[in-house]
């Protein structure tokens, strides 16, 4: 089992840098190419998610990201330290008030789009598991 | 790859040509334009995503936003997408029901000229 972490300051700028690093270990752990941008996606949303959290709640405190090869599986965690049970991914109208209509949409994409995917939410932050099937030499499964 | 955010106006269609990454960073810029837009009259915008390299969820909700704006003055707010990794995330969100979605420009320009 190889694992990658990172962590980043709760700034939307990071997002993309960590949606970067999780496709280039995607690819390298054997994740078809054809899914890579599903992969790129629901890591952006839980990443964008922990950030929108942080920002409210604890903005001095790291986002943490594992990507792990195991057993033939590409895993991704994105763990938060924002107590979870009001978060939700939010979007602010230039007045500030919040999009309800849109709440919980990030969870909804990283579900549509993710093999196999877990939150757990608690009071102490919120933890995204999501995998994807890999080859387990780190060749890209066709 | 950062955002790069244009329009111009075609009879009573402004047409928004965005171009690079539309995320949590960027999303904001395009909220701005759109806000910014309809403020000055704009109510019909026409959003040209065929240069749009990705697409998350604060995307899709600045969209939303911006539809809801321009309804509020009887306006419209449709997409020019062809690309498949973008139309998935808006097909997963069910939003292909909210937006109208076409596959140029010139079609769009067509459907709404037939609206008017």
């Amino acid at each position: 089992m190889a694992t990658v972490e990172l962590t980043f300051s709760a700034l939307p700028a990071h997002v993309r840098t960590a949606r970067l690093v999780a496709t280039a270990i995607a690819r390298r752990t054997g994740v078809a190419e054809a899914i890579l941008d599903e992969v790129r996606l629901a890591v952006g949303e839980a990443c964008s998610r922990a950030v929108e959290a942080h920002r409210l709640h604890c903005p001095g405190e790291p986002v943490r990201i594992e990507l792990r090869d195991d057993a033939g599986r590409f895993e991704v965690t994105v763990t938060d330290a924002a107590p979870s049970e009001d978060v939700t991914p939010q979007v602010l109208e230039a007045s500030g008030s919040l999009m309800p209509e849109i709440d919980n949409l990030g969870i909804a994409v990283i579900a549509g789009l993710a093999d196999d995917v877990e939150v757990l939410p608690g009071p102490k932050g919120m933890r995204i598991r999501m995998s994807w099937p890999a080859s387990s030499n780190g060749v890209a499964a066709l | 790859m950062d955002l790069k955010l244009d329009h111009h106006s075609e009879d009573n269609l402004t047409i928004v040509d965005v171009e690079g990454e539309i995320d949590v960073y960027t999303a904001p810029r395009l909220r701005e334009l759109l806000i910014d837009l309809v403020n000055k009259g704009n109510f019909h915008l026409l959003v040209n995503m065929e240069k749009v390299d990705f697409l998350d969820s604060t995307g899709l909700g600045v969209l939303v936003g911006g539809l809801k704006r321009v309804r509020a003055h009887d306006g419209s707010l449709e997409l020019v997408c062809t690309q498949e990794r973008i139309l998935k995330i808006f097909r997963i969100t069910g939003l292909t029901k909210v937006f109208g979605i076409y596959a140029s420009v010139e079609e769009a320009k067509e459907a709404h000229g037939r609206d008017k």
